[in-house]
């Protein structure tokens, strides 16, 4: 088990420039989710700690020790792969054993790794099937089984739930926190899927366009995400937007482009006229009767169950609020909204940092 | 009443061709009519004529009678026969041998990332484009006693100090044909052989390479089992068309020198039409039979689907 230190990497794929200077410091045991939109260079970043990928410029270390020329099988890291990349003409059990038999270890200790693995997995009935005649949760456990086999320094996971349907994409998310919550081994796992970040992570990486936009644990960033990127991207369903000026004169408001005047809290900074994006979470959005509130027009109401979403127009926008509560609204109805002032969030419109 | 009952009995009596038609079998066996026919014309016709002369006395301009298995006895005891079977296994082996370490390792060349990739690879490609005939003819320059190219260039470099008779004795014939059939076939396994490796997954070589692997061992245990199934093929048409090797053969040493270098299509072809005697020529082409059959059933076995390729293929 190891630190993993990543000191202002840079990634070129000739005159494409992938990513820009990241800075990123993984403790020992630590569960770090790098978290981004596709072509975000997550999957790059994660490469390059595995030695898959070269690094263009920077450092990165593990266990202290610089390793941008150390080749993949020295790093001591073990990698899952989005397509699980098992061995076809091998066995569960030779897929596990081979890189202990590649190490020449014993063939006591090779049984006995391989069989402690299959049995923390669940995959003792299959041990002599071929990756063929797996399902699609098998074949990632066995890929999961090759990693823990190894006892690395550090697991490195490249969205490997992504191939597997969304019951099970559930059910493997657990299994995942369960098994790093028993080896403990400090684990680096990249998914474009915000609830995954968000159920598994200690802490999680925001990244977008090769930079690093926010790192922290995923109450952090929902609570006071840093950019309108982040808070875009954190929270689903996602945050509604609304572009407008933000006004001080004896209240403080702010005036969507349509003349809506949306509620902001006292202590918000920003000066008076600025140009700011006014984000609440469709969660904190509570329907208010009388005369306080924001006018909304409504689109369409889609009851889940659970909860009840309702689509709506506020300032011409489109909007979404979460109810708990179920409601049985017409499509055209007007309703009012009021958001929750102590979690509302001004960005500026200019930089899109965080008032 | 009447119209109803018309087109009842129409529908009636349309039904069995109709539901013959939908029977999937009856329907297979409609659409493989043509493709048999072609087959019983073209290929059974012959392969029965060629083995039914062999077992007659025919001469070309006279009908033969039968005479049972007197050709074969006679080949049994002819030495430049059993040659004949020498030559083409030798030929067919080591041509075979060679053709797929080079060819593999043309195509392990050819799957890296190289500057002009598709360029290379078409020229590749053309030992095999080339009309047999045509390289024969300059195989044959190459490889001529007195105008050779091959030993000009190797006596200006001081290797040699007189020509190369490269046709002329029995093993330099067999050892200069053989690297003639090398030269045309490698193009063909090499091709084929990077069609296969391109189906592997680079993931596979990633996580070979994190596992540990060295890139030996990446080719030993990733690379050799994934292109075992295409190997087995591409190693039955090899043999094929190499033990059956005629144009090569006939145009550059036409069996010489003293039949070191006939094979079993040359000498069927020289004892049938310019010796006339068709029934033994037809004997030794059919005496080709058992070898084919025993290559295509060894690759018939190899090829069988290994275990790790059955079961669920939703990958």
């Amino acid at each position: 088990m190891a630190t993993v230190d990543i000191r202002s990497v840079h990634k070129a794929f000739g005159p494409t420039k992938v990513i820009h200077g990241v800075d990123i410091s993984i403790a020992d045991e630590e569960f770090v989710v790098l978290v981004g939109p596709s072509g975000c260079g997550k999957s790059t970043l994660l490469r390059m700690i595995a030695g898959l990928e070269q690094i263009s410029d920077g450092q990165i270390a593990i266990g202290g020790k610089v390793v941008n020329d150390v080749a993949p099988k020295d790093r001591d890291i073990a990698m899952v792969f989005q397509n699980y990349a098992l061995y076809p003409h091998m066995t569960v059990y030779d897929n596990m054993a081979f890189s202990l038999k590649l190490r020449k270890a014993e063939k006591s200790l090779i049984d006995q790794r391989v069989r402690q693995a299959a049995d923390i997995l669940g995959l003792n009935p299959y041990l002599e099937r071929y990756p063929r005649q797996l399902s699609g949760g098998q074949r990632q456990r066995v890929a999961m089984g090759r990693a823990i086999v190894r006892d690395p320094q550090v697991f490195l996971f490249d969205e490997p739930l992504s191939n597997l349907d969304a019951k099970l994409r559930v059910q493997m998310r657990t299994e995942i926190k369960a098994l790093h919550q028993r080896l403990k081994t400090t684990s680096i796992y990249v998914t474009h899927d915000q609830v995954e970040a968000m159920t598994m992570a200690d802490r999680i990486v925001v990244m977008h366009d090769g930079i690093v936009e926010q790192v922290g644990s995923p109450l952090e960033l929902y609570d006071h995400p840093a950019n309108i990127f982040v808070a875009g991207f954190i929270g689903s369903p996602a945050m509604n937007f609304y572009p407008g000026t933000l006004k001080r004169n004896g209240g403080i408001w702010v005036e969507a482009e349509d003349g809506t005047r949306l509620p902001a809290p006292g202590n918000v900074g920003g000066a008076d006229g600025q140009k700011v994006v006014y984000g609440v979470r469709p969660e904190h959005l509570t329907l208010s009767g009388g005369s306080s509130g924001v006018q909304a027009k409504v689109d369409v109401v889609e009851p889940t169950g659970a909860d009840t979403l309702v689509f709506s127009k506020i300032a011409g926008v489109n909007t979404c609020a979460v109810f708990s509560e179920r409601h049985d609204f017409r499509p055209g109805q007007e309703i009012r909204l009021q958001p929750r002032l102590d979690v509302v969030h001004l960005f500026d419109a200019a930089s899109g940092q965080h008032l | 009443m009447t119209t109803a009952a018309v087109s009842r009995s129409n529908g009636l009596a349309r039904k069995p061709l109709a539901e013959i038609l939908d029977n999937r079998n009856v329907l297979a066996f409609l659409c493989m009519l043509p493709a048999a026919a072609l087959l019983l014309t073209f290929l059974t016709y012959p392969l029965g004529l060629g083995v039914w002369l062999g077992f007659t006395d025919t001469k070309i301009g006279r009908p033969g009678f039968f005479i049972g298995l007197e050709n074969y006895v006679s080949l049994f005891d002819d030495s430049v026969f059993w040659l004949v079977v020498f030559n083409t296994l030798l030929y067919t082996t080591v041509a075979t041998v060679l053709k797929f370490g080079l060819g593999l390792y043309l195509a392990l060349l050819l799957n890296n990332h190289l500057p002009f990739k598709a360029l290379l690879r078409a020229i590749v490609l053309l030992p095999w484009i080339v009309p047999t005939v045509l390289s024969a003819i300059a195989f044959w320059w190459i490889y001529d006693a007195q105008f050779s190219i091959l030993s000009y260039m190797l006596e200006k470099m001081g290797l040699i100090d007189q020509y190369i008779d490269f046709l002329g004795t029995p093993n330099n014939a067999r050892a200069s044909l053989i690297a003639a059939n090398v030269w045309r076939g490698i193009p063909f396994v090499a091709i084929c052989l990077l069609a296969g490796l391109q189906t592997i997954s680079p993931s596979l070589y990633e996580a070979a390479a994190l596992d540990g692997a060295t890139s030996w061992q990446r080719f030993r245990h990733v690379t050799v089992p994934m292109l075992m199934p295409i190997l087995s093929i591409v190693l039955t048409f090899s043999v094929l068309f190499t033990f059956t090797d005629f144009q090569l053969i006939y145009a550059i040493t036409r069996g010489g020198p003293v039949n070191s270098t006939h094979l079993m299509a040359t000498l069927a072809f020289q004892r049938a039409i310019p010796g006339g005697q068709l029934g033994e020529g037809a004997a030794i082409a059919t005496a080709m039979i058992p070898f084919l059959v025993a290559a295509t059933l060894s690759s018939y076995f190899g090829l069988q689907r290994r275990k790790w390729q059955q079961g669920e293929s939703d990958g």
